[in-house]
């Protein structure tokens, strides 16, 4: 039993060591959950084409992203806030992509166009009932994300003035958050562009549809970009390796998977 | 021996850790405050839980009136009315009940009961009594179980005894049979009690997570664990001592839960 115990630990050994890839430079990018999907994508296909990089990705939300960028534990910190805090002024900051954030209502609601001060009023609770913005007699229920989140602040920020109102439902994901506006019918929510799909309706904010286009000009007001947060100077692999993400090649990748460009 | 001291130093551990988190924040912040405010805003540095210990509060004691009561009557009748054969295949398909993740538990809520609720009584449907319903269920197997043990611990002399002097079968059951296991019904009831408190996911999943003080069983509640676990992937400095604090009280309250659920139960060892 011993021994059989000591082979498999000495097999676990030598696999965690191996799996280790000496020699190879690795660096780590933590941060926004909001791009970690794509940094996991980009990073699979820079480390195809470079075998002696190793990228680790991991979540954690912009404020550890920052946090981690400026304490050494990630070389690279993701970001995804409108506008950087204080602490993320020594870091070098790239902007690699732009998210909308779309206002997101259940199908069979009829409205089709909110202004921003009708979007404020409804978070803030001031409006509570669909037929004061000209819907059907419903109580509004307001879905929106936990406090912390990337998501969250740019809204509040972009919005301006918020005041969340006490009873609004609270989700701790984009996913859950259209899971709740696509099962209730009276309900609004926000959540990133690139989540959008048949089972929720985005509405136009200020007349603006929220789509790729009217995004990337500007139209479309709820917008943060995305940053990627460097301690010093960009050099070396990781300067390379966002010059990867800037490329034509790069860029193709985050918007065939429903980010938009930088530029 | 030695596998008896690393639990229980895996268990002091634990304690110390969120003890050595939250205690200089719930010091700095003041108790009174962190306690009985009823702002949540960590963003503007205010910190006060009182809606989440009400609400917990609130959600617990609701799944005490959903489960305990259909947990007891279904112990009752299952050791009572239904053949022993019978028993030996309900039984561990109830406990079974306990193996279901609790992921599952909240799915079902948010899929089948929020709509029920939402459609029928008003109301967001994700909610205290959403909650309190989906936590009444997942009590039940801990609160049968246990109930169920301790009704079969009365002797059988007692039921005959009763029987004799010419009482009927509820009789006997309502007046005999649970007076002699009350302690252990109890015991099973707190520690389902224990679990509700301190189910996390299903919550998060269907009680909408707003931090207000409920009005009605249709509002949306957030509780203690809810809590912590919404917001521990983002918070950093005070923010995530102060979720390490929520941690501290919620510890105190299952520990108060746990003796009280022991103390009952080794009140029928005695009397035995």
């Amino acid at each position: 039993m011993f021994r059989k115990f000591c082979v498999f630990t000495s097999f676990l050994i030598i696999v965690l060591v191996i799996g280790c890839g000496k020699g190879k430079t690795s660096f780590t990018m933590a941060g926004s959950t909001a791009f970690q999907p794509f940094a996991e994508k980009l990073a699979d296909q820079y480390m195809v084409s470079h075998p002696e990089v190793a990228i680790t990705v991991q979540g954690g939300g912009s404020a550890v992203g920052i946090q981690s960028a400026n304490s050494g534990a990630a070389q690279i910190g993701m970001a995804d806030l409108v506008k950087l805090p204080e602490e993320a002024k020594d870091l070098t900051a790239t902007v690699v992509a732009k998210d909308g954030i779309a206002i997101v209502v259940n199908p069979q609601n009829k409205i089709i166009n909110l202004t921003t001060d009708q979007v404020r009023d409804i978070f803030n609770g001031k409006i509570n009932n669909w037929k004061e913005i000209g819907g059907v007699d419903a109580p509004i229920t307001v879905v929106s994300r936990e406090a912390g989140s990337g998501t969250r602040s740019s809204f509040e920020q972009v919005v301006g003035n918020i005041n969340l109102k006490k009873d609004a439902l609270i989700q701790d994901s984009n996913g859950t958050i259209r899971e709740t506006v696509a099962n209730d019918v009276n309900s609004v929510g926000y959540l990133s562009h690139g989540l959008i799909n048949e089972k929720i309706k985005p509405l136009k904010v200020d007349e603006q549809e929220c789509i790729s286009e009217s995004i990337v000009t500007g139209k479309y007001k709820l917008v943060r970009p995305i940053f990627l947060l460097v301690k010093g100077s960009l050099n070396g692999e990781i300067k390379n390796f966002i010059d990867f993400i800037l490329s034509a090649d790069g860029q193709q990748t985050i918007k065939s998977n429903g980010l938009l460009p930088a530029k | 021996m030695i596998t008896a001291f690393s639990a229980i130093s895996v268990l002091l551990l634990i304690a110390l850790f969120i003890i050595n988190e939250g205690l200089p924040f719930i010091f700095r912040y003041g108790l009174n405050e962190f306690l009985f405010s009823s702002d949540w805003q960590p963003h503007l540095g205010k910190f006060g839980i009182y809606p989440m210990i009400v609400s917990s509060l609130w959600v617990t004691l609701g799944a005490m009136l959903v489960g305990a009561p259909l947990g007891v009557a279904c112990a009752l009748f299952l050791s009572e009315y239904v053949p022993k054969s019978i028993m030996n295949i309900i039984k561990p398909t109830i406990e079974l009940l306990a193996a279901i993740p609790s992921v599952v538990y909240g799915f079902i809520g948010v899929m089948v009961l929020a709509p029920i609720i939402r459609n029928n009584f008003g109301g967001p449907g994700l909610s205290l009594s959403a909650g309190s319903i989906i936590l009444g269920i997942m009590i039940l197997p801990t609160v049968i179980s246990i109930s169920i043990d301790s009704i079969l611990a009365v002797p059988r002399s007692y039921r005959e005894g009763s029987l004799a002097l010419g009482a009927t079968t509820w009789q006997t059951i309502h007046m005999v049979t649970i007076k002699a296991s009350k302690s252990g019904i109890i015991a099973s009831i707190i520690l389902g009690m224990g679990r509700a408190i301190g189910e996390t996911m299903a919550v998060i999943m269907v009680a909408g997570n707003s931090v207000n003080i409920p009005n009605s069983p249709l509002d949306s509640v957030r509780t203690l664990t809810a809590n912590i676990a919404l917001e521990m992937s983002y918070a950093t400095g005070l923010h995530r001592q102060a979720l390490f604090a929520t941690g501290v009280i919620l510890f105190i309250v299952i520990i108060i839960l746990n003796s009280m659920a022991s103390v009952a139960i080794r009140k029928r060892v005695v009397k035995k």
